[in-house]
């Protein structure tokens, strides 16, 4: 079958460990205020390929990967081709190719067909970046223009079958930047048995063009990026890696 | 000869009945495989001395770029007597001697050519004594008269339009090293007594040009080791003996070089492999218990502290060419040896980590010979030291070693060569994207005017130019091929008479003196504006290319209509362009007879000429405006890279070293977040970034570690001390980003800074 890519990405060296190749797939159903790939919204977009095309491309890169690297799909969000991405994974893992799915897991629900798909996905992903938008339904649904129930189910589903996590937290002044919604954050994740890092990611403004170019309203026109002391303090209370010991 | 006894504890081999360096370094070096905890920080004196090299650097940066310079005394081994950093810390260094009789001051050396070194003066405000004038015109002639002379009106006409540019017809060649590291193991009257043997073995006494010109040669040679000598003793030090210890070995060392960089003014003076050779001595000393760890990084730290002072007096138009005073004093590290076994000690340790104990600094010109097969440890140090200080160019040992063997030295910025055992025959570079414009238009030239008809000059061959509004693939070729036949052949021709003439008006006797008198040479040429041949070519293959022309029917502009694969993202439609022309220029190179014999080579490396070699060529047909900067080196265009720096990499791993025996140079910068979030993490992708573009085959990168922002401020703000020393690796060297012209500064900001939201 054939996925909808954006873009990809021949070196990527924060989207998982070590060096990475990535795939940015097309569609997202959010529409998160800050999002820097706005181009990546529309779900029928993008370049069609096959997960061989994406894999012999990726295996260029093989020799830079060292013992770490690997592909990691990202988006847009990669949960909307599940199908592709399952087959991607599938076929990386016969080339011998880590995989690291990088994903704010809206699409996620226990139904059927999804939840099946969704399992038979895990089974051949090595690692879930977990992008949590705002620990409360409220304020995600203010940030993302969606619930978030289903989305910390998900995170407590892949604690109960092990499935190592990465947490990452965009810290936006204003909406996400709050010490109570910190803490809140922090218990969640404590209630977690599979997050081997939480990343605290300082909201820039380098995406905000692309809002322009495409026409649509930019919410945070004047929210400034956070003061190094603020993603400390974030990266404090989170425990998250570069925290102050 | 037996064991002397200065080499005692020294295992005995080919190297103790002969001059054969290499044999002593595999014989006795100490391999380590720790990591970089052993280090010392710097020593009270070191911390003085380097203080005061940076007020006069500080000093001379408020002069207007020169600090003081010589105008009476003309440069020689013994001309200026001896010179130290400040003579009331003189007891505090370690390693002695000056280029001059003052720091910083720049020696007078007419013989490359007398009108720039008075130029030279002048430009900073000096006048040379007139005496010299009539000296050098009148009773001797100097190394650029003779070549200006010789040139033919076609060779005049080819290097005004700067198709051919850059030559070494107005500097000193350079590229020769040294194997200073000789005068430490031997002492200079072996040396000498060597050298005499072979004047007595030279010819048969058939008195053939060669035979002359070798006798005499050897004769200079002989002059100037017992010219090193005296030089050493005006400092006090009798060097007719090998070192008995680290601390004379350092010192010793440091005379043979001193002794090139008084006597030439070469475009580059590199120091060679010495970290390793440097160790031995030093371990020796250890294990004696007669040297510290701590005493052993001042040495090194002074020994640095000097190749940093390095000073020469450059005219303007060299300055542009090769800007923010560059030396290359390039000195190595690392490597493997041919038994397998990893050359890594732990001097060379000592050596990167100068850049944190006296901080960074573009000279010397560190360079790791690199090699997936080095001690991670080593790896780790050294990324940790490019991320920290973008001070540091990495080369392949991997594809060096087959080639060069394990005792090559870096000659210039890149280019390898087997240490005394070869000299180089410097080139410069011939500027393909004229050429292609040639092509086009009928060998006439798009920006510069014939004086006495005001149109533009005719300077290639009066081939029929294309007349087509489009551009056909296949007539451009053929008639790029045409093209480059013919400036191919003119330009090994100017290079054979530049290189008669250097050799008879400014021969580099204190350094062959250190080099085996059988020499093997290398003629080493150039490629100019190579990215931009490749997209331009790929431009007129897979998209059309629109030719706007001028009233005489001159093509000035192009017009790309539709899309096309660009050199830089690892799409071989574009790369397998970039194989084919850097095969096809070294064919025809080949093809020509080149000056005593040598082995021509080529590279793709263009320093920081890429501006003046834009700015003298009109626009392409890849869509690069008229008279704008090239990109640098082997670099892919600006803007061209889409696929992000590994693609870029690999487009650059895919051109055959083999081809290219002169080296490939790519300069990358790196945003410190596009590396990982923190250093642990921005150390371990680095390695990984060079482990998989060497394991590709690649020669060179240079590795620069900062944002876009940083430039920007530096430029606007140089006076902040935090930029005094900040330096960053431009194509073929590193450079105080705050001595680049402004120019310089901008393109240097332009290009592709890989960072990744």
């Amino acid at each position: 079958m054939l996925g909808r890519v954006h873009s990809l990405e021949s070196f990527g060296s924060a989207d998982g460990p070590g060096v990475r190749y990535l795939v940015f797939l097309q569609g997202c159903a959010m529409r998160c205020r800050y999002c820097h790939n706005v181009d990546t919204w529309a779900m029928d977009g993008g370049t069609q390929m096959s997960a061989d095309e994406v894999l012999d491309k990726a295996e260029r890169y093989r020799g830079y990967w060292g013992e770490d690297g690997g592909i990691t799909v990202s988006g847009g969000e990669a949960l909307l081709q599940i199908d592709f991405v399952t087959e991607l994974f599938q076929k990386a893992r016969q080339r011998g190719i880590g995989t690291c799915l990088d994903t704010a897991l809206q699409p996620f629900t226990r139904s059927e067909p999804f939840f099946g798909k969704f399992e038979r996905l895990m089974g051949s992903c090595d690692l879930v970046l977990a992008d949590l938008k705002h620990i409360d339904p409220a304020g995600h649904k203010g940030l993302t223009g969606h619930d978030n129930a289903n989305i910390l189910d998900a995170l407590t589903y892949l604690s109960d079958i092990a499935k190592p996590v990465w947490i990452r937290h965009v810290l936006v002044p204003g909406i996400t930047d709050d010490d109570a919604y910190l803490r809140r954050t922090a218990e969640f994740i404590g209630t977690l048995s599979n997050v081997e890092r939480v990343e605290v990611l300082p909201y820039h403004t380098l995406g905000a063009y692309k809002w322009k170019e495409l026409g649509i309203p930019y919410t945070l026109d004047g929210v400034e990026p956070p003061s190094p002391e603020r993603v400390q303090n974030a990266r404090r209370i989170l425990g998250a890696e570069g925290a102050p010991s | 000869m037996q064991l002397r006894e200065e080499w005692n504890g020294f295992a005995a081999g080919h190297w103790t009945s002969d001059v054969n360096v290499r044999d002593f370094i595999q014989q006795n070096y100490t391999p380590y495989d720790g990591d970089e905890s052993f280090l010392a920080g710097p020593t009270e004196a070191t911390d003085r001395l380097w203080g005061k090299v940076q007020e006069l650097q500080a000093q001379e940066r408020a002069n207007g770029g020169v600090l003081d310079c010589e105008t009476e005394v003309v440069s020689g081994l013994t001309a200026y007597g001896p010179g130290y950093i400040d003579p009331e810390l003189k007891d505090l260094e370690k390693v002695v001697g000056l280029q001059t009789d003052k720091p910083l001051k720049r020696a007078f050396m007419p013989y490359g050519g007398i009108k720039m070194a008075q130029q030279a003066a002048e430009s900073y405000g000096y006048k040379i004594d007139p005496k010299y004038d009539k000296i050098f015109n009148e009773y001797h002639k100097t190394h650029n008269q003779a070549v200006f002379d010789a040139y033919t009106p076609e060779m005049r006409d080819a290097r005004h339009s700067h198709i051919v540019t850059g030559l070494p017809d107005t500097y000193g060649r350079g590229r020769i090293v040294g194997d200073y590291r000789r005068v430490a193991l031997y002492g200079i009257d072996y040396l000498i007594a060597k050298k005499q043997e072979d004047l007595l073995n030279c010819g048969d006494g058939t008195m053939t040009d060669d035979v002359i010109r070798l006798r005499e040669e050897i004769a200079e040679q002989i002059r100037s080791l017992r010219g090193i000598k005296d030089m050493a003793a005006t400092y006090g030090f009798d060097i007719s003996k090998p070192a008995t210890n680290a601390h004379e070995a350092f010192q010793w060392l440091y005379f043979g070089y001193l002794a090139a960089i008084k006597t030439q003014n070469g475009a580059a003076m590199s120091v060679g492999r010495i970290a390793t050779f440097l160790d031995i001595y030093i371990e020796r000393d250890l294990a004696a218990g007669t040297l510290t760890e701590s005493e052993a990084q001042e040495l090194v730290d002074h020994m640095v502290l000097k190749f940093r002072m390095v000073k020469f007096a450059r005219i303007p138009s060299y300055n542009e060419l090769f800007s923010g005073d560059p030396v290359w004093a390039t000195l190595e590290m690392a490597g493997l040896g041919q038994d397998g076994r990893h050359m890594v000690t732990k001097n060379d340790y000592r050596f990167l980590h100068t850049l944190e104990n006296m901080g960074p600094a573009p000279e010397p010109n560190l360079t790791v010979l690199y090699s997936k097969r080095l001690p991670l440890n080593f790896r780790r140090y050294a990324a940790k030291v490019s991320i920290n200080t973008s001070s540091v160019q990495y080369e392949n040992d991997d594809v060096m070693r087959p080639v060069w063997g394990d005792d090559y030295s870096i000659c210039c910025c890149v280019s390898a060569t087997q240490t005394g055992k070869e000299m180089q025959f410097f080139g410069a570079r011939a500027n393909l994207a004229k050429c292609l414009l040639y092509a086009i238009n009928g060998g006439k030239d798009e920006k510069f005017l014939d004086k006495k008809t005001g149109k533009n000059m005719q300077v290639g061959p009066e081939l029929a130019p294309i007349t087509s509004e489009y551009l056909d693939y296949d007539e451009v070729m053929h008639k790029f091929d045409l093209m480059m036949d013919w400036l191919s052949g003119l330009y090994v021709n100017i290079l054979n008479l530049i290189q008669y003439m250097h050799d008879k008006y400014y021969y580099e006797a204190a350094e062959m003196a250190l080099i085996d008198t059988d020499v093997r040479r290398t003629f080493a040429t150039g490629i100019a504006g190579f990215s931009h041949v490749v997209d331009s070519l790929s431009a007129i293959k897979y998209a059309k290319v629109r030719c706007v022309r001028n009233e005489d029917g001159l093509v000035t502009d192009y017009v790309v209509e539709g899309d096309f694969p660009r050199y830089g993202n690892d799409d071989d439609r574009a790369d397998d362009i970039a194989v084919w022309l850097l095969k096809t220029f070294m064919a025809k190179i080949r093809k020509h007879h080149t000056y005593r014999n040598s082995e021509p080579t080529t590279s793709i490396l263009t320093i920081t000429s890429n501006v003046v070699y834009g700015k003298a060529t009109g626009a392409l047909p890849d869509g690069r405006e008229a008279f704008r900067p090239f990109a640098p080196g082997a670099n892919p265009a600006y803007g061209a890279e889409k696929n992000g720096l590994l693609a870029s990499l690999n487009s650059v791993a895919k051109l055959p070293y083999e081809y290219a025996l002169d080296g490939i140079s790519n300069t990358q910068t790196i945003n410190p977040s596009a590396l990982g979030n923190d250093l642990e993490q921005r150390k371990a992708n680095l390695v990984n970034v060079m482990d998989g573009y060497f394991a590709a085959g690649a020669h060179h990168l240079n590795v620069n570690v900062f944002g876009v922002d940083k430039l920007k401020d530096a430029m606007e703000h140089p006076e902040k001390p935090e930029y005094a020393n900040f330096t960053i690796r431009v194509s073929g060297y590193a450079v105080k980003f705050i001595d680049l012209t402004r120019e310089q500064q901008l393109d240097v900001i332009a290009r592709t800074c890989h960072d990744r939201m």
